[in-house]
């Protein structure tokens, strides 16, 4: 198939960005978005042009290093990650925007990447449960129920893509934060910290610049991994709950 | 059983290919103890550092997988400087985030008669005796504390109703011993260290470098003092000096193009350090897996794994008559289907490993029995021939037996996977599967401490070559990681590092401006080419060289071919290459340029190695080495050894030394799985 592509082109986080137009033609519709992008690539290079950056590893929708914005939806709005978008969901002669993600707390490095360092800073202020190695109890000694436990499961599921950030009007990392502290707060392993961890968290959360939740929703819908909503809500018990404890930031 | 090599001239000691060194030996595994003693001992034996020392000192560790991010945690917990590099953008998107189906342990929950030997002895006779003993003890013993770390850190492994962990079994065993999350286990796993590793940071005891690019090793006197990055924002090339440096780089299985490895994963720290002095083991051991969605078109970029576990549940088969091969599967009755392994090894059936069951897949499809779209082959002779690369994995039993419910809650997201990339509905059609290149078990060579031949070097994980031998048991490869990562290199280095702190390296001294000069010359060089051909169509080439000449089976004839094709490649690369852009900025093609680079040397070496062992053993299947049966033939009382290759020098043979491999816990025989 054809496609028209209009795609961000920046050349560094000072300089200004465009849309630049390209048409490519050969697109197989086997192909994932990002084959696309390196058919496109392939094409640049040949004409001795220089190829569009963008961020991807696995291209298989675990590690969450890609993402783009197509037509305006983070990952092209089938709540699957841009590698594991297939062309054959467009349609020949379409044409298609390109946009890199877009918050103050993900500056562009170039074209279609952007930087997410921000969110491995939330984890380090209280993302995890402190057990030195070596000295961990057997693994059966604490038993943890199944629900609780497949509930911690599906918020763990996070890939840290950032789409819920890109999607969300006051670009807030609320989805993210919560899926964090709703898988910690599950496990028995995950309590002696818990109170401490939501509030640190938040708080780095904000200090990153991130937008606070107003209850949008957008980022649910674009989530990859199908975090829901009611992660924010219990982020918000646990929060309101930690007020009243006295340690974390 | 015969022995089929014929070929005298590359028997002799040194021929055209390569040159013989003196043997070598592993020093640090105490000797003349039981085997359950041995770790024990060593862990006695070595000095230890006091925690007020620990951190008046410094380690380079490159790689944030679970090798490379448990070590650095780990270390940092210790009191030690950790600076810590890895090129994504986080360390959370380490290679070992892919792994799907599982991590072994020997807990016994399951009362199946497992124990620490019985794991040991699954993964040596899985490896086709060809990994050294005393490592795969210790990885056996250790693995239980892998367990009840992991938990205790919060990774949400599979549970029952109970409370308590779940388990299920993996191809080559017959206990159920393998711990998982969904299908996402590398993924906690790996978060579980990661989370672990932003804790360190947030206490200042290691120092995070993403999107930093190890390009280059720094030796002093012998020692490995330091590393060469490239600072893939801006370009910056940039050195860095510690005590120490641990590589825990992964693995090299893009040397193949396609593979199942993330697009990232490079050879580049483990061939620039084996250019310094460090041996290479066992090269051209790569594991082929044998359930990965079948090749769809020339512009595909990756394989997909389907987990191995699939094999639990999934019967495999091709219809007997290879005039059904177009029909639809669902419309060929029971009778006119051949389950191969089913058929050829009834007491491991589906289960049998990796190796078996790719090398039976692609027989299969050789004979002309497989399935899906006709595809386009160049054999060995130059011919064009059209083959049905793929046979169905066939849930339809299963669904039938447990219910479609029970299956998706088992399998849910590799079928929507599954469907996401075909556009194919599983539940419906069977699916359909072809091997596809997984993993490599070669790696720098390193002793029991994880120290490669160059003092100071210490190599984790998917990089070291020590613990799989020439053929990976599912589920091991995430067990040694993290073994490594967060119980045996934080043992063994101290050792080395109780003669630390050595002396401050001058930003001038000789050996570090030597590293960064050849560094920053290598990245002008490709730079300034300015040829014709891009980055990518040099890396498919020699991808496709090795997968049909080093690949699933290999001949002598083909290996001499496919060397003598890479080295005229190589010297297009450097005269024709076209590389875009300048240093100084974001450029994913020059990143690209140096990976291959080093993509072409180690796949002449690769090559080589295949070459010189002229018996089949796990996943190299030389056909000139096979039973009667056309099962693998190894030759014990000629190649019971690890190759170590030196490198020779710009434009010179390298040089064989061999490891012999010593057993005395277990008896050597030849693997059978019918
Ligand atoms: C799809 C898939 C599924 C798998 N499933 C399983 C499974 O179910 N069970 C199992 O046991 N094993 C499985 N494996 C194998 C297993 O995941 C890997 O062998 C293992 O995770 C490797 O871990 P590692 O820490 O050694 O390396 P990696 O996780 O690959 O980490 C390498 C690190 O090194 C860094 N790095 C590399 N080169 C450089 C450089 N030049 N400069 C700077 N940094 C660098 C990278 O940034 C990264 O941080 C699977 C593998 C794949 C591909
Ligand atoms: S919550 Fe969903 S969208 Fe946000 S980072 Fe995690 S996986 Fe991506
Ligand atoms: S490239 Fe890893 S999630 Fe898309």
């Amino acid at each position: 198939m054809k496609l028209k592509l209009r795609i961000w082109r920046q050349a560094g986080p000072e300089a200004a960005g465009r849309m630049v137009e390209y048409d490519l033609d050969g697109v197989s519709e086997d192909m994932s978005f990002l084959e696309m992008l390196d058919l496109l690539n392939e094409n640049l290079t040949e004409r001795n042009e220089e190829p569009v950056a963008f961020d991807h590893d696995c291209r298989e929708g675990i590690c969450g290093m890609c993402g783009v914005v197509i037509n305006g939806i983070a990952h092209g709005g089938s709540a699957t990650t841009t590698c594991q978008l297939h062309m054959r969901s467009f349609s020949d002669g379409a044409t298609i925007d390109i946009e890199p993600w877009r918050a103050g707390a993900f500056p562009v490095l170039k074209d279609l990447a952007v930087d997410r360092t921000a969110f491995d800073r939330i984890i380090a202020a209280g993302g995890f449960i402190s057990s030195n190695t070596g000295s961990a109890p057997e693994a059966h000694s604490t038993p943890a129920p199944k629900r609780e436990a497949d509930k911690a499961f599906d918020n763990a599921t996070c890939i840290g893509c950032g789409a819920c950030v890109a999607a969300c009007p006051n670009s807030s990392a609320m989805l993210f934060t919560s899926a964090k502290i709703t898988h910690l707060a599950m496990l028995p392993q995950g309590q002696p910290e818990r109170y401490r961890r939501v509030k640190s968290m938040v708080a780095q959360h904000d200090e990153e610049g991130f937008g606070n939740c107003t209850n949008i929703g957008e980022c649910a819908a674009v989530c990859p991994k199908g975090i829901p909503l009611e992660s924010i809500a219990q982020l918000n018990r646990d929060l309101i709950a930690s007020l009243f404890k006295g340690d974390g930031k | 059983m015969t022995d089929t090599i014929t070929n005298p001239e590359i028997t002799g000691e040194a021929n055209q290919f390569w040159s013989v060194g003196e043997e070598i030996a592993d020093a640090k595994a105490p000797q003349g103890i039981d085997i359950d003693k041995v770790w024990k001992t060593r862990q006695f034996q070595a000095r230890l550092v006091n925690p007020a020392n620990r951190r008046k000192l410094s380690v380079i560790i490159v790689g944030t997988g679970l090798a490379g991010g448990a070590a650095a945690a780990t270390l940092g917990e210790a009191g030690y400087n950790v600076l810590n590099f890895c090129y994504q953008d986080s360390p959370r998107r380490a290679h070992s985030i892919a792994a799907q189906g599982g991590i072994n342990a020997a807990k016994n929950y399951r009362n199946d008669n497992d124990s620490t030997f019985r794991l040991f002895y699954d993964t040596v006779k899985g490896g086709d005796y060809r990994a050294r003993e005393t490592n795969v003890y210790r990885l056996a013993e250790v693995s239980a504390n892998i367990i009840d770390q992991c938990v205790a850190q919060g990774v949400p492994f599979a549970r029952e109703y109970g409370g308590l962990l779940d388990t299920r079994s993996f191809g080559g065993v017959q206990v159920q011993r393998t711990f998982y999350a969904r299908g996402q286990t590398g993924q906690q796993l790996l978060i579980g260290a990661y989370q672990q590793l932003e804790r360190q940071v947030a206490a200042g005891t290691v120092k995070m470098y993403t999107r930093h690019e190890m390009v280059e090793l720094i030796v002093v006197d012998g020692r490995a003092r330091g590393i060469v990055t490239r600072n893939m924002i801006n370009g910056k090339v940039e050195t860095w000096t510690a005590d120490a440096v641990v590589l825990a780089t992964g693995g090299y299985g893009n040397v193949f193009f396609l593979s199942t490895n993330a697009m990232g994963c490079n050879v580049t720290a483990t061939w620039r350090a084996h250019r310094k002095g460090a041996y290479f083991g066992n090269p051209c051991y790569t594991q082929i897996h044998p359930t990965c969605i079948p090749v769809h078109g020339e512009t595909q970029s990756k394989l997909t794994l389907m987990s191995e576990s699939l094999r639990n549940d999934g019967r495999i088969w091709v219809p007997k008559d290879a005039a059904d091969c177009t029909k639809d599967p669902r419309q060929i009755p029971e009778e006119a289907r051949d389950y191969y392994l089913e058929r050829i090894y009834p007491a491991f059936g589906n289960l049998v490993p990796r190796d078996i069951a790719s090398r039976q897949a692609k027989n299969m499809c050789d004979e002309g029995r497989g399935v899906g779209p006709a595809v386009a082959e160049v054999d060995h002779d130059g011919n064009e021939r059209l083959v049905r690369r793929g046979v169905y994995l066939d849930f339809s039993d299963a669904i039938n037996r447990l219910g479609q419910k029970a299956v998706e809650n088992k399998y849910g997201n590799l079928f929507d996977m599954y469907q996401q990339i075909t556009g194919e509905n599983p539940y419906e059609v069977p699916m359909r599967i072809y091997p596809a290149v997984h993993y490599t078990m070669g790696g720098l060579w390193v002793d029991y401490d994880l120290q490669s031949s160059i003092t100071g070097l210490y190599v984790t994980g998917e990089a070291n070559f020590s613990d799989h031998g020439a053929n990976r048991l599912g589920a091991s490869a995430l067990m040694q990681g993290l073994a490594d990562g967060y119980f045996v290199l934080p043992n063994t280095i101290n050792d080395y590092l109780a003669d630390a702190p050595f002396d401050k390296l001058p930003e001038d001294h000789p050996a570090v401006a030597e590293a960064r000069d050849s560094a920053q010359q290598r990245i002008d060089k490709l730079l300034s080419i300015q040829g014709t051909r891009s980055v990518d169509s040099y890396h498919k080439e020699l991808g496709h060289i090795m997968w049909e000449y080093c690949g699933m089976e290999r001949t002598e004839e083909g290996l001499k071919k496919a060397i003598g094709l890479i080295q005229n490649l190589r010297e297009d690369y450097w005269s024709n290459v076209r590389v875009t852009g300048k240093n100084e900025d974001f450029n994913q093609a020059l990143e690209r340029a140096g990976r291959v680079a080093d993509f072409m040397e180690l796949g002449e070496l690769m090559c080589v190695d295949a070459l010189h062992r002229r018996e089949s053993c796990g996943g190299h299947f030389r056909a000139e080495s096979q039973t009667p049966e056309g099962e693998a033939l190894r030759h014990d009382d000629e190649f019971l050894y690890v190759a170590a290759w030196e490198w020779g020098g710009e434009g010179s043979k390298p040089v064989l030394h061999r490891e012999p491999l010593i057993y005395k816990a277990i008896e050597l025989k030849q693997r059978s799985y019918k």
